[in-house]
């Protein structure tokens, strides 16, 4: 297109040089230069559609990149996993693989394209001026590499100059965010008025420092114009100086006075646009840094799943109770984890974030046999979280193994199990977190995602349970109201009835919960407590608590401090644990 | 009416917004009027950069038309000389457009910085949404800098090019009133054209584009949010399958979009082609039945040529308004926000040190809330009283404090201040006597020094150096290199969520009010931190008249009345001792933060 574009430029400064020579020679009738004219129209309209096509042929390049990115990236994310997810500022990537990406718009419709017609339009022109008038090529080889030139080392000056003053021009231009963002506070010690006179002068002072910095900015642009301009003025004055002798002919005279110009434009053009793509090309930077962020995960060679004898060992390390259906598919299909046994074995469990000295677990063992109501207490920072997400398989041990059995058999989620082993395990649990994530659809498809093809009548059933029916009819959609964001439009404690409703859909044998009723009000509080202990009976249960209530449910309590075991009821008195 | 009642002016939330239903042009206009001068000055030289360039090629093309006809060497020499002086003063006019262009926008930014900041001063913290985000803040920060696009990206190309277009219609009609006419026919579609298709394709690929935006927003948010959640119940294959399917949704928009974006610039060569065509048939017919000189065909039309020039960055320029439009109206609203409490006209002199404060069935309630924050609280606080309010988050706590600090007006009820209503006090007057660690106690980007003076400006360095002592702050200070002068904030030396609290403390303790209010600054602290903390809060505030806002009961003890706070009400009030004792709200929150104690 860069090609067809020069061809187009060329004919057209011929046509027009054609045309304007003939006039001021023998002064022709329109009606003689009919064909011209209509061959100069003609390519002019050409320029306008191919300037068309390139457009749209750019931004649907755009298009496509920024799709399979952003396909690839929200991929990379959930390689990563939940727990790197949580370290990181997932507005921020949102907004990155969101409107964020858009700022590559200008590099791919500016200045990819600019950078062929940089390469092939002044090669184009200078070899046409060249066939008509090879003093004029020579003039222009001469000054067009100068742009290049110029640009670079003007730009390095300017950034030199310009970085001096950066920190400067930063600070003042942050002054201002502080100022408003401490408003409270100045206020809270009457201070706001005075610093009024502060915002003014700091943004006086930031007009000035910026302008001491665009001066020098704006110099580079300066030479690069003065270059073009009295190029065309050193093209121009000769040629026509030379014409006075009769050594050229008009045609070609203009034919070189209308081509010189459009020579230069192009390498300008690139420069600005290189400077309104660089937001562009720090999106993309933000995108590869995820896409090149390392799975942490233990070395693959230890992948190994356990031979069958152990598995049954562990799975007759309890007395087995089969966990009571409440719901019971009406089509009398088995749930999702079939009718298997659950059992949980720590043996020296450690675990380790990056960036903290301190481990998270340290050599935790411990059993729970089927059936087992577990509570796990200990403070904050303890590392009861940490005990959940080892054991939904989203946190892998630095050290020890975890064993887990469920329907399709035992596995060590320490060992980097293949993935369907995991999902085997995953399968035959049901988790409610602290904050469930609600996701914006309607409420069935949220409650559903615990099993996908129940019914609506199983969807319905599971949310009475869950005391959530009473509200979700409420709601100007029933079941079929669509959730904002994160599940705008509900409460913290409507979003956890959802949420346990999800559990009672999934009537799975091991029920995993992480305090459901913190930061819940009094009212929502009664209601969540009662709909979860209905969701205990008849399986076995982890739950992190915090509630005296919750704790009293309980039949074995395992306290937690700095990370390791510091009491277990398991076989005896429970209140012994509960007071150390 | 009561003395009390004449003092108070009526609400201002009630009171309607004088010109904000004005025109966001006619505001900026407005704003700008000041800079006028500077504005004229940098589309002057628009002007001249652009007309040099015209002059240029003019020039030129006439040099070489009339070199053709062999003339002397002297009637070339002017030419000569206007090509060389018009290639050399371009690139200079054009400097010196950029600079004023900028200067203009630069003050202009200045102008409206200062306004919104004395518009944001009654509004901080309760009378702005913005106030509880910081993303919104900074946002709001970044809005006002659309206003030096608008300027320099807008404003001054626009103005350029619509004085060269008059110039270069007038240049040509003097030379050939026909060609003048129809080069002016040309320019006047081409400025109304252009816009309005750019316009008309941007508006229509927005409301295309919304939904699928949105929609992807959605599915992104549901996988990086709920990642665990889906792992765990086997979701994440069907959830990313949705996001890739949103993102070729929105692609195959965008495609489509591409089509008549791509117009604009399109339509722009279109009218400069034809018109330079028709400019060059109407010049050489005049040529032919003598009424131009031959001479000056090209001249014409390479002026009709290079007057659209200007011209085409108004694509760009439609863009940017449409863009800055949006900023400048959120900034206008800003502006045209009613102050949530009004200030007494003739108000009653300060108070002095030994301050009461009694809450009478106070109620708050936020604009557009469905319910009160603050629900009916009483209270009373005479001197050297330490009361404590206790309760989950969102229970009404930080808003009890807004509403005593003055910033945010009760919606019933009455706070007393020494046995008058609050409202007769100046709010200045009122946050001298009742002040503290607020809720989002602001550390700025200066020394510590700077920090704490902001308390109380005469303070010298003995007494900031006792009140860092009290806050158990000195001897981090002092091993700092910098010691008090060290630069702490946002782009300061580390400091740590803890150090950051203590520092807002020694603040509130430096400034010495009569009655200390102090709310819970342990979020985001680990535990052991928090606990120090409110031990040092506690300790700190003995034998003065305190309010402490926490959800951590440990050393509660020593407090005079503990009032336990949900959804707004004050649900359970008395001494540690008696409500550890009691069945309730208090008893269940020291059971779930004391487990082992049972």
């Amino acid at each position: 297109m860069a090609a067809a574009g020069a061809a187009l430029i060329l004919v057209q400064a011929d046509l027009l040089a054609g045309a304007l020579a003939d006039a001021v020679v023998d002064s022709p009738s329109p009606g003689e230069l009919r064909p011209v004219l209509t061959a100069l129209a003609l390519v002019l309209a050409g320029r306008a559609g191919l300037a068309w096509c390139q457009q749209v042929a750019s931004q649907r390049a755009a298009a496509a990149v920024k799709a399979s990115l952003r396909r690839r990236v929200l991929h990379r994310t959930q390689e990563l996993g939940p727990q790197w997810l949580s370290g990181q500022h997932t507005g921020r990537l949102a907004t990155t693989l969101g409107r964020g990406m858009d700022a590559l718009d200008p590099y791919f419709t500016g200045y990819f394209p600019q950078l062929f017609v940089a390469a092939v339009v002044p090669v184009a022109i200078i070899v046409q001026i060249a066939v008509a008038d090879l003093a004029s090529a020579v003039i222009i080889c001469v000054t067009l590499p100068l742009i290049p030139v110029f640009g670079v080392l003007v730009g390095l000056q300017t950034k030199r100059s310009t970085r001096r003053q950066w920190s400067a021009l930063e600070r003042l231009g942050g002054q201002f965010l502080d100022l408003v963002a401490g408003l409270p506070t100045l206020r809270a010690f009457g201070r706001a008025q005075a610093q009024a006179a502060a915002v003014r002068r700091a943004a006086d002072e930031h007009r000035s420092a910026t302008m001491s910095t665009l001066r020098v900015a704006f110099l580079s642009a300066l030479v690069l114009e003065l270059v073009a301009t009295l190029s065309v003025a050193l093209v121009a004055v000769p040629v026509g100086l030379r014409l006075l002798d009769g050594e050229l002919d008009l045609h070609t005279a203009l034919l070189v006075l209308l081509l010189a110009p459009e020579a230069y434009l192009p390498w300008r053009a690139l420069g600005s646009q290189f400077h309104a793509s660089t937001e562009g090309l720090e999106v993309a930077e933000r995108a590869f840094a995820v896409l090149d962020s390392p799975v942490v995960r233990p070395d693959d060679s230890s992948l190994r799943r356990l031979s069958p004898s152990v598995a049954e060992k562990h799975a007759t390390d309890g007395s087995l109770t089969p966990a009571s259906r409440p719901d019971a598919r009406p089509d009398g299909s088995s749930s999702p984890a079939g009718d298997g046994v659950s059992v949980v074995r720590f043996e020296g469990v450690s675990v380790s974030y990056p960036g903290r000295n301190v481990p998270a677990l340290d050599a935790v063992s411990f059993t729970i046999g089927a059936g087992e109501h577990v509570a796990l207490v200990g403070p904050s920072g303890a590392g009861k979280t940490t005990v959940l997400s080892v054991l939904l398989g989203l946190v892998p041990p630095g050290a020890g193994r975890v064993l887990v059995t469920g329907a399709d058999g035992a596995v060590d989620l320490a060992a980097a199990p293949p993935e369907a082993a995991v999902r085997g395990w995953r399968d035959g649990l049901a988790w409610v977190p602290q904050r469930p994530h609600l996701f914006a659809d309607s409420v069935a498809a949220n409650i559903r995602l615990g099993y996908p093809g129940a019914t609506d009548e199983q969807v319905c059933h599971a949310a009475r349970l869950a005391h959530a029916d009473e509200f979700v009819t409420a709601l100007p959609h029933g079941y079929d109201t669509v959730l904002g964001e994160r599940g705008a439009g509900l409460s913290a404690g409507q979003r956890q009835r959802v949420a346990l409703a999800r559990a009672f859909l999934r009537d799975a044998p091991l029920l995993i919960l992480d305090e459901p009723t913190a930061g819940l009000d009094a009212t929502s509080e009664a209601k969540v407590v009662e709909a979860t202990a209905r969701l205990m009976a008849g399986r076995t249960v982890v739950v992190v608590a915090h509630r005296p209530a919750m704790v009293a449910d309980a039949d074995r309590v395992i306290r937690l401090e700095h990370g390791r075991v510091a009491a277990d009821s398991a076989g005896g008195a429970r209140t012994a644990v509960v007071a150390t | 009416m009561t003395a009390a009642a004449e003092r108070v002016r009526p609400r201002p939330a009630s009171a309607p917004a004088t010109g904000s239903r004005r025109r966001p042009a006619a505001r900026l206009v407005r704003i700008l009027r000041t800079h006028a001068g500077r504005l004229t000055l940098a589309v002057a030289a628009g002007v001249a950069a652009e007309l040099a360039t015209l002059a240029l090629m003019a020039t030129a093309a006439w040099l070489i038309a009339r070199a053709a006809q062999q003339p002397p060497l002297a009637a070339l020499s002017l030419a000569i000389v206007g090509v060389r002086a018009f290639a050399t003063s371009r690139g200079a006019f054009r400097y010196a457009e950029r600079l004023a262009g900028h200067d203009a926008a630069l003050r202009a930014l200045a102008t409206l910085r200062g306004q919104l900041y004395d518009a944001l001063v009654p509004l901080a913290p309760s009378g702005l949404p913005a106030y509880r985000g910081a993303d919104l803040l900074s946002r709001m920060v970044s809005d006002v800098e659309a206003v030096q696009d608008l300027v320099v990206r807008v404003l001054v190309p626009v103005g350029t090019a619509l004085a060269v277009a008059a110039v270069a219609v007038g240049f040509s009609t003097v030379l050939l009133p026909s060609a003048g006419a129809v080069l002016a026919a040309g320019l006047v579609l081409a400025a109304l054209v252009v816009p309005l298709v750019t316009l008309a394709a941007a508006r229509r690929n927005a409301r295309l584009l919304a939904p699928a935006r949105a929609e992807l927003s959605a599915r992104n948010v549901d996988l990086l949010e709920g990642s665990a959640d889906l792992a765990v119940l086997g979701g994440t294959a069907d959830a990313l399958s949705a996001a890739d399917a949103a993102a070729r949704r929105l692609a195959r928009v965008e495609r489509r979009a591409a089509l008549s974006s791509a117009a604009g610039t399109a339509t722009a060569m279109l009218v400069q082609g034809a018109t330079t065509v028709l400019v060059t048939v109407v010049a050489m017919g005049a040529a032919a039945d003598g009424t131009l000189e031959p001479v000056l065909v090209p001249v014409v039309a390479l002026t009709a040529l290079i007057s659209f020039e200007p011209m085409m960055p108004m694509v760009g320029a439609v863009h940017r308004l449409l863009e800055s439009r949006a900023a400048l109206g959120r900034i206008l609203a800003v502006l045209d926000t009613p102050a949530p409490v009004g200030e007494p006209v003739s108000p009653r002199p300060a108070p002095g040190r030994d301050v009461t404060v009694e809450l009478d069935a106070l109620h708050v309630r936020y604009p557009d809330a469905p319910s009160d924050a603050v629900d009916g609280v009483d209270l009373r606080l005479g001197p050297g009283t330490r009361v404590a309010m206790v309760g989950v988050s969102g229970s009404g706590k930080s808003t009890l404090l807004a509403a005593m600090m003055r910033f945010i007006e009760p919606s019933a009820g009455q706070i007393r201040l020494n046995g008058h209503d609050v409202r007769e006090f100046a709010g200045d007057d009122v946050r001298a006597a009742i002040s503290g660690v607020t809720q989002d106690a602001h550390l700025f980007h200066t020394t510590i020094r700077e920090n704490l003076l902001l308390a109380a400006p005469e303070a010298g360095d003995e007494q900031v150096r006792a009140a860092l002592a009290t806050a158990r702050l000195l001897d981090w200070v002092d091993s700092l290199p910098s010691g008090l002068d060290t630069v702490v904030g946002a782009s300061g030396a580390q400091v740590s969520g803890g150090q950051r609290q203590r520092l807002a403390l020694a603040r509130a303790l430096l400034g010495d009010p009569p009655v200390v209010l102090l709310d819970e600054p342990t979020e985001g602290l680990d535990p052991d931190t928090a606990d120090e903390l409110v031990a040092d809060l506690l300790a700190s505030t003995r034998g003065r008249s305190a309010v402490l806002v926490t959800h951590r009961l440990d050393g509660l003890d020593g407090v005079d009345e503990i009032v336990v706070l949900d959804a707004g009400r004050v649900v359970q009030r008395g001494t540690h001792r008696d409500l550890v004792a009691r069945p309730g709200p208090y008893q269940d929150l020291w059971w779930s933060a004391h487990p082992g104690d049972e």
